[in-house]
């Protein structure tokens, strides 16, 4: 099978658990990208990553710049449809009858209990790109600051982008 | 000030919505679908769902604040990209199965031919020191965005004392022992959903 084919069965296998969007996939689209196939390395999965932060649109992106990557504007079709396509099928044949099965206790306990897995995942994305990039003490020091700044202030993320942005090309990361 | 009167207006049409089913303000073309999906796609950085919700409740008025939450109800509750998701549920509504295609692929074609060029230009200068020095720093604060927003999610977590716990076997699972994802949400699902399930039933 081409890599495009190989990798679109391979991210519409994820599509099905991405519970909390592309975000909360970081960890498995490394395992499966960079530890399975090596299909890229930690590097360019990093840049990928950090070029997506930096790019207007929704969160699913980075699975279109991973695509690219690996096999082209093919791959990058493959892997934005796969990671798209299964759910948005499903979504157009459930929506009708979501009132009928929402506020049911089965669905309340799923969407609580997916709830901390999700918060687990986002947790574990952050780490991964932390593990993947080699950070350094100065790194670490930016991360830090971002999370503190983060929590406190309503500052727009462009703003954190364009500061590490500086920092990086100034060589200080 | 302007508070008062669109909590009055809502209430309003809660009122009128339980007697006959709301009439949308307009309703919008495969045309008007595509251009106002393209416009949210492209406004915002880092997740665009606030944006979704201003041009369909606010600017658009193509559904009311209770039909968007609603709607979005399935759309956060199934896995994948909500606002996707959201994408699907809008142009089916108006547009049928038409719909559901352009108004989805009107939200990702702009942002996806942007990061297409910024792909180009990375497979170009991607391996200067100054391009990997910058990828580098927005890697960093990307990560720190991440930290703060898993910290964001946890704290809002309901029940923490039952539910957290959850939280620490998935980051374990995943981040460290590197076990496929498939397999530790289908387990954490059944064993946190169970928690959920059996809370849910003392209440």
């Amino acid at each position: 099978m081409s890599v495009a084919g190989e990798l679109f069965l391979e991210f519409a296998l994820l599509s099905f658990v991405a519970f909390g969007g592309a975000t909360a996939l970081l960890p498995e689209m490394h395992r499966v990208v960079v530890e399975n196939h090596h299909w890229l390395d930690d590097t360019t999965f990093t840049h990928l990553y950090a070029i997506a932060q930096a790019a207007p649109g929704p969160n699913v992106l980075v699975v279109t710049l991973i695509g690219w990557e690996i096999a082209g504007l093919a791959g990058a079709l493959a892997a934005t449809l796969a990671m798209c396509l299964p759910m948005s099928i499903l979504i157009y044949l459930l929506i009708d009858r979501w009132e009928s099965f929402s506020g049911k206790r089965w669905q309340k306990a799923v969407s609580l209990g997916v709830a901390p897995l999700a918060v687990g995942l986002v947790f574990s994305g952050a780490t991964l790109i932390a593990q993947a990039a080699q950070f350094g003490w100065a790194a670490w020091t930016v991360v830090a600051a971002t999370v503190v700044a983060n929590l406190r202030s309503k500052l727009h993320p462009l703003w954190y982008i364009a500061v590490g942005a500086a920092l990086g090309l100034g060589g200080l990361i | 000030m302007p508070g008062r009167p669109s909590s009055v207006w809502k209430i309003k049409r809660k009122t009128v919505s339980t007697a006959a089913a709301p009439q949308p303000q307009s309703r919008p073309d495969l045309r008007a679908l595509f251009l106002g999906f393209s416009a949210v796609g492209l406004s915002g950085f880092g997740g665009v769902l606030p944006f979704a919700r201003r041009m369909l409740v606010e600017q658009k008025r193509w559904m009311s604040a209770d039909e968007f939450n609603t709607q979005l109800g399935l759309c956060q509750f199934l896995p994948g990209p909500n606002v996707v998701n959201l994408a699907v549920v809008v142009g089916k509504r108006y547009q049928g199965a038409l719909g559901a295609i352009v108004a989805p692929v009107g939200l990702l074609a702009g942002p996806l031919f942007i990061v297409l060029l910024l792909a180009l230009a990375y497979d170009r200068w991607g391996s200067l020191p100054l391009a990997q020095g910058m990828l580098r720093g927005i890697a960093a604060v990307g990560c720190g965005l991440l930290f703060a927003m898993a910290w964001r999610m946890g704290t809002a977590l309901k029940d923490k004392p039952f539910f957290l716990p959850f939280t620490v076997l998935t980051v374990a699972a995943i981040a460290w022992l590197r076990w496929p994802m498939p397999i530790v949400m289908i387990a954490g699902l059944l064993l946190s959903g169970g928690v959920a399930y059996w809370r849910l039933g003392r209440k």
